[in-house]
């Protein structure tokens, strides 16, 4: 009878560690497909930095645009080439900036990480994101030359959102939600348009920056 | 009990030859360097257990120059690929 029992609790003992060992496997096996096939070395950091340069650079263009005009009366747009080529100063600054900000603290935790920047999870990632982003670029500057300024700010946010949703399989999965929620916006202030600033500061700054801080809780700096 | 432990694989039991596995069933190829900072191993003990994989005709090899270094390419076989699926799907059905 004691025998019995003895082996009666061997085998579960057997039973109990393998089960163990097998949901270890299993770990390893989702963490090691995951690390290996999507780039996650995306710093939160870069995300948050992005925002800030992105309100700045919101201000700005409110301050460029509707320049020398009552805050209470109707506001117009004031748009010449001069106000243009400031407008696009601007947007070429904060691309540099947050392009430039996002190098860096990707680059800086994925040495803490110990993991290789420039891979091919990382090309293909680029590849993917710049497809569409670049198409809606060059759409916007085509209708800001032709003096359709209204539609540029909606339109980034939804060509933004685009590259994200289709660049969101090679990384993070959250990046996925993100570029859902920006085109979103992006519909919104082609309904709204007229608020298009608003909206661009929303997307850009202050998404970002959200993201950021849930990325940098999430997955450290 | 007996059929599920049937179907678990041998060649999949050792950490680092699931993790090979792993890596080579969700992508294209992974080459060797790639693959040794991915599991975080010696040169000798990931060319030992890659080497036992071969043998088995689960994983082939190319070998290539990139910038005049050797550089090998590692790629999962069709049989591979398969085996691997029935093993994972063996453990999920011995962890339910």
């Amino acid at each position: 009878m004691r025998n019995k029992i003895f082996r009666f609790t061997l085998y579960f003992k057997v039973l109990f560690m393998d089960k163990q060992k097998y949901l270890d496997d299993i770990r390893d096996i989702k963490e090691i497909m995951e690390r290996s096939s999507r780039f996650i070395s995306l710093s939160g950091m870069s995300g948050i930095m992005a925002g800030i340069v992105a309100l700045i650079a919101a201000y700005l263009a409110y301050k460029t645009v509707y320049t020398h005009q009552d805050y209470l009366d109707y506001r117009m747009a004031i748009l010449n080439s001069e106000t243009i080529m400031i407008l696009l100063i601007i947007a070429f600054m904060t691309l540099i900036l947050s392009i430039g900000a996002g190098i860096f603290f990707t680059s800086r935790k994925a040495r803490k990480q110990n993991h290789k920047l420039w891979d091919r999870q990382t090309k293909r990632l680029l590849v993917n994101l710049s497809i569409p982003l670049c198409t809606g670029g060059i759409l916007c500057l085509m209708l800001l030359f032709k003096g359709y300024i209204g539609l540029v700010a909606p339109l980034t946010l939804v060509f933004y959102g685009l590259a994200l949703v289709n660049a969101s399989k090679y990384t993070l999965s959250e990046i996925r939600s993100l570029g859902i929620i920006e085109i979103l916006l992006g519909l919104l202030a082609f309904h709204f348009i007229g608020f298009g600033l608003i909206f661009w500061s929303i997307g850009f700054g202050i998404l970002h920056i959200i993201y950021g801080i849930v990325m940098q809780r999430r997955y450290g700096s | 009990m007996k059929d599920l432990l049937k179907d678990l694989n041998k060649a999949f039991e050792n950490k680092i030859r699931l993790g090979i596995m792993s890596a080579l069933v969700v992508n294209e190829f992974v080459d060797f360097n790639n693959l040794k900072l991915l599991l975080d191993v010696t040169d000798g003990n990931l060319a030992t257990h890659l080497k036992s994989l071969e043998r088995k005709g689960y994983v082939t090899i190319k070998k290539e120059f990139l910038d005049r270094k050797p550089n090998t390419k590692y790629f999962a076989t069709r049989e591979g690929k398969k085996a691997f699926i029935k093993h994972i799907q063996a453990i999920e059905k011995l962890i339910k």
